[in-house]
């Protein structure tokens, strides 16, 4: 196969892994009960392999696409800005530390958890009109960290064992 | 040998970065922990809750008396979120939400505590006295 064909057959891939992810996470549980709205994010583990293997634009498209088929599948238009918001701003910081590489693949994902958080719950309080909800990211700084551990680490895992040849 | 040398120095990275790592993290809990107990320092319990939907106040209960409202909103008025006041604290009985987020959420009496329901754009908030016109930007 060309170089190029290859690399969109993988993009390909990533981003159906992230939309199995995605309605696998849906199907559990919720892993923090005591704090309604929390998730581990697991198809954020695609998201951090691919910007890791492949780079920024790519990983970006991954996140796009997957937060646009989940959105039209499951959700309503609402919770698309919001992940929307989450997702681009969690991204932009996370390219940025990857960058200046004094973070590893784990760290990386927990700023990238965690401003996942802040981007939404921004959003919120800007289109409710409430600065209240900023309570919320105390808690979600925590949950976000936990689950940002365990994306780096799943990630970490990926980049290490699925090979260069991939490119 | 080259290849050694180049291990170690790989190595060596990789224990600079978990080191980062780990830093980046116990401090992020640390200003976050410091955060939440000033919050919850500087603010005590509030004696009223304002309902307001979509930003447009809709009514002010207080804590001190025990109250059940019916919010309603959607194009028929045909959502629904319960809320209850009992014992000084407000909650979400029950809530036609497809999250039920807000139902779920802890009974709040805490100054400036709230609980959201994003999908009807409800925001139910504590406020004390005279806090109602001067609401702390909290972040
Ligand atoms: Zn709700």
């Amino acid at each position: 196969m060309r170089p190029a064909t290859k690399k969109l057959a993988m993009m390909g891939l990533c981003t159906a892994v992230a939309l199995v992810l995605a309605y696998i996470e849906a199907l559990l549980p919720p892993i923090f009960h005591a704090v309604p709205g929390i998730k581990i994010g697991f198809p954020n583990i695609i998201i951090v392999f691919v910007l890791y293997r492949f780079g920024f634009k790519e990983a970006t498209v991954v996140s796009l696409v997957r937060i646009l088929v989940i959105s039209f599948m499951f959700g309503n238009m609402m919770a698309l800005v919001y992940s929307l918001a989450g997702a681009i701003l969690s991204m932009l910081l996370m390219v940025v530390l990857k960058k200046m590489n004094f973070l590893s693949v784990v760290g990386v994902s927990v700023a990238g958890g965690v401003f996942h958080n802040v981007g939404q719950v921004l959003t919120a309080m800007w289109l409710l009109g409430t600065a209240e909800l900023g309570y919320y990211l105390i808690v979600l700084t925590f949950t976000g960290t936990v689950s940002g551990i365990f994306v780096g680490l799943c990630g970490a895992g990926l980049v290490k064992r699925i090979s260069k040849r991939l490119k | 040998m080259m290849q050694d040398v180049k291990n170690r120095s790989v190595e060596k990275n990789s224990r600079r970065l978990f080191r980062n790592d780990m830093i980046f993290i116990v401090v992020l809990l640390l200003l976050v922990t410091a955060f939440g107990l000033w919050i919850y320092l500087v603010r005590g319990e509030g004696d009223r809750v304002v309902v307001t939907i979509d930003g447009k106040e809709i009514g002010t209960y207080s804590l001190a008396e025990d109250v059940t409202v019916e919010i309603r909103t959607g194009l028929q008025n045909e959502e629904l979120n319960l809320l209850v006041i009992k014992d000084g604290k407000a909650y979400v009985e029950t809530a036609t939400c497809p999250d039920g987020i807000c139902s779920e959420h802890k009974p709040i009496s805490r100054e400036g505590e709230s609980i959201v329901c994003l999908p009807h754009k409800v925001v139910i908030t504590v406020y004390a006295e005279n806090e109602k016109d001067a609401p702390d930007i909290v972040v």
